[in-house]
């Protein structure tokens, strides 16, 4: 089973790296983005082929090491 | 006094400290691999700065997963008192040691250079050799250096004294004119809530001596050997 996982700032976390790619975009020219946030992707390839066993093990995996759930928030998603 | 510096793969300040370490202690502190999960047991672990595991993931986050970081943290949570200086400071926000996480810096630079603190407590076996209220100058070296915690936790950490020194101008101000990094509250570094685990990204460690070009970082490592010898 493959797991994607994308790692992003949580809401009224500042992203400056985002800033600098919504900032960029303008000034290449693109109009009408009104927020870029920069964040992560993960994907695993599991031995797991219970999807409630795999989404248990997979969130455990992105609260101990794959997020740091201080600053960022994780989506999971699963597929057979 | 006993002291043991960690060093992981990709840590480049661990000799500063040793030597740091030695001019005040007038002994040699032990060199601790980040596999050896067993080693003596002293009076104060030092986390080095530098770039551990290059950084991966998130900075510190591998670190603090590493075999001799359990260890510390059962150590640290029995009282032994731990300094975290950059990378190290990273290191214990990851693992949970202390409050808090350091994002990248919000002008989005590596910043380089000196700048001064403000010592916000002088009742500390960290600083005890500095004046509450003193202005020292102290050089940062950091990309991720941006201290966040939620409001929540930010209000915590200011009514129990929490913050150990914070960036301010050569005269003592704290302004967003004198935050090198967009810090909260202009946040340089910050105790757990016993005061035993210290966390900051300046390098006391880098100006314990005057052929260095300053010698504000010594009284911090002369307080740790007054207060644990």
């Amino acid at each position: 089973m493959k797991a994607r996982i994308h790692v992003t700032l949580k809401n009224g976390v500042l992203d400056p790296q985002g800033k600098a790619i919504e900032h960029t975009l303008g000034s290449l020219g693109f109009a009408g983005v009104n927020q870029a946030r920069q964040g992560k992707f993960i994907e695993l390839d599991l031995e797991e082929t219970d999807k409630a066993k795999a989404h248990e093990a997979v969130t455990a995996m992105c609260e101990k090491l794959l997020a740091n759930t201080v600053i960022e928030n994780y989506s999971i998603d699963l597929e057979q | 006094m006993k002291a043991a510096v960690i060093v992981f793969p990709g840590s480049n300040c661990d000799r500063d400290i040793q030597v740091a370490l030695r001019q005040s202690m007038g002994s040699e502190p032990q060199m601790v691999w980040h596999k050896d999960a067993d080693f003596d047991s002293v009076d104060l672990i030092c986390l080095p700065g530098g770039f551990s595991y290059g950084d991966y993931l998130r900075c510190g986050a591998m670190s603090a997963k590493s075999p001799v970081m359990k260890e510390v943290i059962a150590r640290a949570n029995k009282g032994v008192p731990v300094l975290g200086i950059c990378n190290g400071f990273q290191i214990l926000a990851e693992s949970g040691l202390v409050p808090g996480a350091l994002m990248r810096n919000a002008g989005l630079k590596f910043v380089c250079r000196d700048l001064h603190l403000k010592v916000e407590r002088n009742d500390s076996i960290f600083t005890s050799g500095y004046a509450a209220g003193q202005t020292i100058r102290i050089p940062v070296a950091h990309h991720d250096g941006n201290y966040f915690v939620d409001s929540e936790g930010l209000k915590a950490l200011e009514d129990n004294n929490q913050v150990a020194f914070r960036y301010c101008g050569a005269d003592g101000t704290v302004d967003l004119a004198n935050n090198p990094n967009g810090s909260l509250n202009n946040i340089a570094g910050v105790y757990n809530a016993k005061g035993n685990v210290l966390g900051m990204m300046p390098h006391p460690e880098r100006l314990c001596d005057a052929a260095l070009g300053g010698t504000d970082g010594r009284a911090m490592f002369e307080s740790l050997v007054a207060a644990l010898s």
